[in-house]
């Protein structure tokens, strides 16, 4: 900054004599300022006269260079997919919609949506443990977590697919006491039981990590001033901690579902008609490799993004007080834009959706 | 139980009773962190409807006074009682048993506790914050929870805000919701622990205008403080604590003006 010595001489940033646009501006006779940083007497700007004239953005040529050339690539891919005919659209658009496949979708969701409930049920839990005051509890949930974190997924499963070989019977009753029945345990864990059960117990040792670092990273204050209130303890955990906690559980939580989804491909190993292993059995028949791939892709990345606008949504729920004013959801912001569209006279220059948004 | 939120000020006579029993009674209370005595034996009476002030230098174990109050530590020695009842323990006979958490989280609802930087909920609204307690706690019907949280923003000004949430008030508002949610529970006692502190200085006055209205309605309180000003106006008696313990205590124009103890008087001539 340089000091002014008179009054109505505006102050200017920087040494005009290196600014290319400062000789624009000629100064008015007599209202010249001691530059205290250049050291010769320069022009100063005359604030009043630049008033009315017009701003021109900087230019970024190079910014507009590089993203044409992504533009290229992207175009020469894209025009491949469309032309190259080993891509074989014909065989993707007959499969796409088969009976087989979209069964085996359901089977995959089926799949996800059981290893998901029993992994995040079985996870709370053993964090609960984890988190507990009991040392006991603790340390076992420590190792369940410490195993089936060690455990890769593919050899459980066949574990569990084998579990017949282990145990051929299986019973309730009291610990090493009598039985009040018992089943075989080939009836009762079939390959989908035994998959499910795999995918859940590996998913709970993910889950409970997740569950458990999003629980202590819970101001302690929290937890204290709802014991100053005398709220039950469980009632702490549940009304006060866990809404907390949930924001730091959840992307990761997402995460987990979404690798879910897509590691019950793993399952094929146990000739479970899920979606890869469906595709597999076709192209295995007919050859046609490549298509039959694309057709599990797109599905896996269409069930991955009704997730991910899922987790959008749930996520913005449990923000719910973290910010002053929540900004809007893209459907909002869409809606805005559509509204303030007849109310604009001519298309110059677009309003910053933002601000119509509803943000204040 | 003293039904405090809901006294007439004009029916209640200014300042303590001086023949009313002690409602808060602390004998030879220690508590120690590891190798470091923070209380060395604190004895304290603090008469029903009165005003406590405590001051001290930092660490001189203000602060885990009032949390051993209420028991959110728990003691090395000591005793507590709050209204005639023990906190934390229970006699047998000629034994002490110690509560279980249940039974000590049913005592601390006659116990309000004001923290420093508020601790209020952030994910519920100011209501939702104010309820909270006295429907998971006393089981109070929702309606009428409701109705008296209502009431307690009124009475701290803040009656428009039941429905914002935390984070879009100020911070002096914010300790103003603090006090309307522990005087919701009804309690015996509020404990202040440095209500003040984490405000900005053109904040502090209302929130000690909220705890001085108090005062005039005879609440029981205890505060633990750096406001001089706020204890010469306020105080019925004023406690000075250093190294764990309680160095000197009575009215304020005794230990303000005229402080018997060396260390009162350096402490005094640091802040004053």
């Amino acid at each position: 900054m340089t000091v002014t010595t008179e009054p109505p001489a505006p102050p200017h940033r920087g040494r005009p004599d290196a600014d290319p646009a400062a000789p624009a501006a000629p100064a008015a006779p007599g209202k010249a300022v001691a530059d205290a940083t250049a050291g010769a007497p320069a022009p100063a700007p005359d604030l009043d006269e630049l008033a009315g004239l017009r701003t021109v953005p900087a230019r970024h040529p190079w910014r507009w260079a590089l993203g044409i050339a992504a533009l290229v690539v992207l175009a020469q891919f894209a025009h491949g997919l469309a032309t190259n005919p080993g891509w074989d659209w014909a065989t993707f658009r007959i499969y796409f919609t088969a009976d087989t496949i979209v069964q085996a979708v359901g089977r995959t969701l089926q799949l996800t949506f059981y290893g998901t409930v029993l992994g995040f049920l079985l996870g709370a839990v053993v964090a609960a443990m984890r988190l507990s005051r009991s040392p006991i509890l603790q340390s076992i949930a420590w190792a369940y977590v410490w195993v089936f974190r060690s455990i890769p997924l593919i050899v459980q499963l066949v574990f569990w697919f084998n579990l017949s070989y282990l145990y051929k019977r299986f019973g309730f009753g009291i610990p090493f006491g009598p039985t009040f029945g018992d089943f075989e345990t080939v009836g009762v864990l079939s390959a989908l039981g035994a998959a499910v059960l795999g995918l859940g117990l590996h998913q709970a040792a993910f889950a409970a990590e997740i569950i458990r670092g999003g629980v202590v990273a819970v101001d302690a204050g929290q937890r204290e001033a709802a014991a100053a209130l005398g709220i039950p303890r469980w009632r702490q955990a549940w009304r006060i901690v866990l809404p907390q906690a949930m924001r730091g559980i959840l992307p990761a939580a997402a995460n987990e579902v979404i690798s879910l989804l897509k590691g019950t491909s793993v399952v094929y190993v146990m000739a479970i008609g899920e979606l890869f292993y469906q595709a597999q059995v076709v192209y295995g028949r007919t050859g046609r490799v490549v298509p039959l791939l694309m057709v599990a892709t797109v599905w896996y990345v269409l069930l991955t993004t009704v997730l991910s606008i899922g987790q959008y949504y749930v996520e913005r729920y449990f923000s719910r007080g973290s910010q002053r004013s929540r900004p809007p959801t893209p459907l909002q912001r869409a809606r805005a834009f559509v509204r303030s569209l007849p109310a604009r006279p001519a298309p110059a220059r677009t309003p910053d959706t933002r601000t119509t948004g509803g943000r204040p | 139980m003293t039904t405090l939120a809901k006294t007439d000020p004009a029916a209640r006579p200014a300042g303590p009773d001086p023949a009313a029993a002690p409602v808060v009674r602390v004998r030879g209370l220690r508590k120690s962190f590891g190798q470091l005595e923070v209380l060395r034996g604190v004895d304290l009476d603090v008469p029903a409807g009165s005003v406590t002030v405590v001051l001290g230098p930092s660490g001189s174990g203000k602060s885990t006074l009032l949390r051993a109050i209420n028991h959110l530590e728990r003691l090395d020695g000591g005793h507590v009682s709050i209204d005639g009842e023990l906190i934390g323990y229970r006699r047998v006979g000629d034994r002490l048993h110690e509560l279980r958490e249940r039974e000590v989280l049913r005592q601390r609802t006659g116990i309000g506790f004001v923290f420093q930087n508020f601790n209020l909920f952030p994910h519920l609204t100011v209501l939702e914050n104010l309820v909270e307690a006295p429907i998971a706690a006393l089981r109070r019907p929702r309606a009428e929870a409701r109705a008296s949280a209502l009431a307690l923003l009124e009475r701290v000004g803040l009656a428009d805000k039941a429905a914002a949430y935390p984070r879009q008030l100020s911070g002096g508002q914010q300790q103003r919701v603090a006090i309307a949610r522990a005087l919701a529970l009804e309690p015996k006692v509020l404990l202040f622990d440095e209500p003040t502190s984490a405000l900005d200085p053109e904040l502090v006055g209302e929130v000690l205008d909220v705890i001085k209205d108090l005062a005039r309605t005879g609440t029981t309180m205890i505060v633990v403080t750096h406001e001089i000003g706020f204890a010469r106006e306020v105080a019925d008696t004023v406690v000075f604590m250093d190294g764990g313990v309680v160095v000197e205590q009575g009215p304020p124009a005794e230990v303000l003006d005229h402080p018997r103890h060396e260390r009162t008087r350096a402490f005094l001539a640091k802040v004053l």
